[in-house]
């Protein structure tokens, strides 16, 4: 029997990859016109879930229904006619195409552009206005911050029609300005009429956005609760199905002698656009140094200057020895040899191979180990997986296949993968950028619990992160940049949002905005 | 969608597009007029069906196996090496120069010496444009097309004003001394017993499926193929994991330009024993697709090459005996590129979603 009061109704999903059951009879029911959460820990098959509602996988059984109607989605195409707009955690966009024409690409008009075009312009001019989604229709992706690409994958969406708008980690990589501004749009958006399934690991944003929440855990759906009746403690403790701790438990630094000395860093990109504008600073050992700052403004180039991808210049000395910055020794292999580890800030580009299984990425930056190779000619490749089997073991990677591509894993077990590569090295200074972007809470609170070990050994660590909350719990120490240079250095135990968010946004007597 | 199970992407894609290549080209028999079953009946006979069939089929499909394992090599590094074929012409050089102007006691010493010059000569011709991507960012499929001609030009002025003896008509070098004669199939003990009459397939059969082992090796077990697999699925994370890409780069065309090059010792060495114009007639193009249809795995190509061999002797074989000019192999070639390669995707796609139908009526049956 139909019943139009829901805009999406599930009903009994299974689905499995040979023997890993990802889905298990799910039941869902999602009013029309709320924001409903869905949130579960890596591998929980909340991905799986919202594959199978936007038609890139078919349920082995079970049925789905929109607004009350049973319907069967094949592909992407009938989700889109259902009305189902999604936004993954990684864009889909043609990073050398304006924004006009990804909003239109797929839903063009006719063989000719320029009338798709037009309207598309009309359309994102409205809708700017009604939601604050305002983007310039003519910037070439490549160009724009990762907030901006977000908001051309809502257009995108809204542009189709949507109804049912799914949002999979959407806040991983906005400021908290940003994330705000995008709440507001889905608020605005529900009010309309929408709705809106929001698919994240941060109970905050749970609590403050949406109406209903469903938990999942292990492929089953543990509950579905009125947001307004329970809390984050008990959301956590569904999810993960134990008691976790949402602080970082930390003991006072124990601070030792400068590891990392930085001077008047520069880096020039390939455009000749000078992105690090001569940033200084030092870490000791035993020291988190958290860089906060929103996403664009030098981090990316620091950790790329340190990690040995970037040319730079300036001065860099490690543990009182001088790093070349450019020629050789400059490359990231001797880096690593020099005793930097790196966890990069986007982990599918740089971070890890994915295609390779995950043991080949268990080796990828130390393929030349010693204990990776049988003689002087081959690798052991049965050493390279025995090491996997045991660092997904240390690490609670998911499933814990080592046979298995990088890119069959969640993105949480992902960067489990990533980490325990790189902090099991025992390195003397640790690069981390945004360690737990699309990470969720279980494994969130585990990589941290790392990151705190290392430096609890005396260890020079370099945090990067757009989440304020990460930055604030973990450093030892706060530098934020803007523009490509540091604005000032502030003790995590004195400032406040405030205070460092308007230096985020530039302001340091300056005057000036961002 | 569901993706395929392994067998059917390995075994069932390759035949589908075979056949309907196969059938295309049946109706393009047809077309002009004459029986496509008389077509494969001939074709089949006179290359798989009797020893000295399989001696020409073999010998082909060897010179593939070099050239195929060449382009397989640039291939995982995101390299597409077009010049197989100018490097195999280099190699020729190097062999038929190693072969004349080196004193050679015995055929197996001469084999190795000239294995490794035209490896040397064929890497050589493949650095500079691997040179020129690495460094200057000129694309390597432009640079290595060009490097075909002007290694077909090279060759000439050197088979015409250089090597070509006094008072010798034609564009070649001198034959080959009797000493690096290579024994043929029918020479081998053994073997001769199967071979009976003189074929072209010679030892270096055995040296191109050692290079398979090799090259599976190389890629799949050595710290460079790691290199190599990683430096080709992702340049940015391969500098971020400390890999060179111009080191890459160079050793992986220096590779692959070597294995194009090795391919000479089959057809220059190994069969008309002496340097031609043209003498790589093709088989560097005929690599490609070989590859392509091998996907670039050291057993596809072997595989592959074994087919393109077979089409190749058979479509000879067609202009031997029946009315379809010989250029029909050349069309038949085209067909199996195309169904294999470039319409590889179409073949999958359409089987998923039979293999899909299934799956949903089993899944049906299931529930009720």
């Amino acid at each position: 029997m139909a019943d139009a009061r829901y805009a999406i109704e599930l009903k009994g999903i299974s689905k499995a990859f040979g023997p890993v059951q990802a889905n298990k009879d799910i039941h869902i029911a999602v009013p029309k016109g709320t924001i409903h959460g869905i949130i579960g820990e890596n591998g929980a098959g909340k991905s799986t879930l919202m594959s199978i509602l936007y038609g890139f996988y078919r349920a082995d059984s079970g049925e789905i229904l929109i607004n009350g109607q049973p319907t069967t989605i094949p592909d992407s195409q009938s989700a889109i006619r259902a009305g189902i707009g999604m936004v993954f955690q990684h864009f889909k966009l043609v990073q050398n195409f304006t924004v006009l024409e990804n909003v239109v690409l797929g839903a063009e008009e006719g063989a000719l552009l320029a009338g798709s075009l037009s309207k598309a312009r009309k359309v994102l001019t409205d809708l700017a206005r009604e939601y604050e989604l305002d983007v310039d229709p003519d910037a070439v992706i490549e160009d724009l911050s990762v907030g901006h690409q977000q908001r051309v994958e809502i257009l995108k969406a809204l542009y189709r029609q949507a109804d049912i708008l799914i949002l999979d980690e959407p806040t991983g990589v906005l400021t908290p300005a940003e994330a705000d501004h995008l709440f507001r749009i889905l608020k605005g958006l529900r009010d309309q009429g929408k709705t809106i399934i929001l698919i994240t690991h941060k109970l905050r944003e749970i609590m403050e956005t949406t109406d209903n929440v469903s938990v999942m855990r292990r492929g089953t759906m543990v509950g579905t609760v009125k947001t307004a009746e329970t809390s984050p403690e008990q959301l956590a403790e569904l999810m993960v199905g134990r008691k976790v701790l949402l602080e970082v438990e930390k003991k006072p630094a124990m601070l030792g002698r400068t590891v990392l000395k930085v001077e008047d860093l520069r880096v020039v990109d390939e455009h000749g656009v000078e992105r690090l504008k001569g940033v200084s600073f030092e870490i000791r050992a035993g020291e988190i140094l958290g860089i906060a700052g929103v996403a664009g403004n030098g981090q990316s180039e620091l950790l790329e200057a340190l990690g040995g991808i970037a040319r730079a210049t300036g001065k860099v000395t490690l543990k009182g020895a001088d790093l070349p910055l450019s020629g050789k020794g400059s490359d990231a292999r001797s880096r690593r040899a020099a005793g930097i580890a790196h966890v990069p800030e986007d982990r599918q580009a740089l971070g890890l191979i994915m295609d390779f299984t995950a043991w080949e990425n268990v080796a990828f930056g130390y393929h030349d180990a010693p204990e990776y190779q049988k003689n002087a000619l081959f690798m052991d490749n049965d050493a390279l997986r025995a090491d996997t089997e045991k660092k997904m073991a240390t690490f609670d990677v998911r499933p814990p296949i080592p046979t298995l591509a990088a890119k069959s894993f969640s993105g949480g077990n992902q960067q489990k993968i990533v980490v325990a590569r790189e902090i099991e090295r025992n390195p003397d200074l640790l690069l981390i950028g945004q360690p737990t972007r699309g990470v969720d809470i279980g494994a969130i609170e585990f990589i941290h619990k790392q990151i705190v070990s290392l430096r609890d050994q005396g260890k020079a660590i370099l945090l990067v992160s757009v989440e304020l909350d990460e930055i604030r719990s973990l450093s030892d120490r706060i530098a934020v940049m803007f523009d490509g240079r540091i604005m000032g250095f502030r003790d995590p135990e004195t400032t406040d949002e405030r205070d460092l968010g308007l230096m985020m946004a530039g302001m340091t007597g300056k005057g000036e905005a961002a | 969608m569901e993706r395929l199970p392994r067998w059917a992407d390995l075994a069932l894609v390759p035949l589908i597009s075979l056949l309907l290549a196969a059938t295309i080209a049946a109706l393009v028999i047809l077309a002009i007029g004459q029986d496509p079953w008389e077509a494969i009946t001939v074709m089949v006979q006179g290359s798989v069906m009797n020893a000295y069939g399989w001696g020409y089929t073999l010998y082909y499909a060897t010179s593939f196996m070099f050239t195929g394992l060449a382009v397989t090599v640039a291939f995982h590094a995101g390299l597409f090496n077009i010049g197989g074929e100018g490097q195999a012409q280099l190699g020729g050089l190097g062999v038929a120069l190693c072969c004349l102007f080196l004193p050679w006691p015995h055929w197996s010493l001469a084999l190795i010496g000239a294995t490794f010059a035209g490896a040397a000569f064929g890497a050589a011709w493949a650095a500079i444009p691997a040179y020129l991507q690495a460094k200057r960012g000129s694309h390597i499929v432009i640079t290595t097309i060009m490097f075909n001609y002007i290694a077909s030009a090279f060759l000439i002025f050197m088979l015409v004003d250089v090597l070509r003896p006094d008072g010798q008509m034609d564009p070649a070098t001198a034959n080959f001394p009797e000493a690096v004669h290579l024994p043929t199939l029918n020479e081998l003990p053994g073997l001769s017993l199967i071979f009976t009459s003189g074929v072209p397939a010679n030892v270096t059969l055995f040296i191109a499926l050692a290079m398979a082992v090799v090259v599976w090796a190389l890629l799949w077990r050595t710290r460079l193929g790691y290199a190599i697999r990683a430096f080709g699925k992702s340049e940015p994370a391969a500098r971020y994991a400390g890999i060179s890409p111009f080191g890459i780069i160079m050793l992986a065309m220096l590779i692959s330009g070597g294995l194009a090059g090795m391919m000479a010792i089959n057809n220059v060495m190994g069969e008309a024993e002496r340097l031609l114009g043209n003498s790589a007639s093709g088989a560097g193009f005929i690599g490609i697709a070989v590859a392509l249809m091998g996907r670039n795995h050291p057993v596809g190509v072997v595989l592959a090459a074994l087919l393109f061999g077979f089409l190749f002797q058979g479509g000879a074989e067609l202009g031997l005996w029946t009315k379809i000019p010989i250029e029909m192999r050349t069309v038949v070639q085209g067909l199996v590129i195309l169904f294999t390669g470039a319409l590889d995707m179409m073949v999958r796609m359409l089987l998923t979603w039979i293999f899909n139908l299934f799956r949903a009526g089993r899944l049906a049956k299931g529930a009720a």
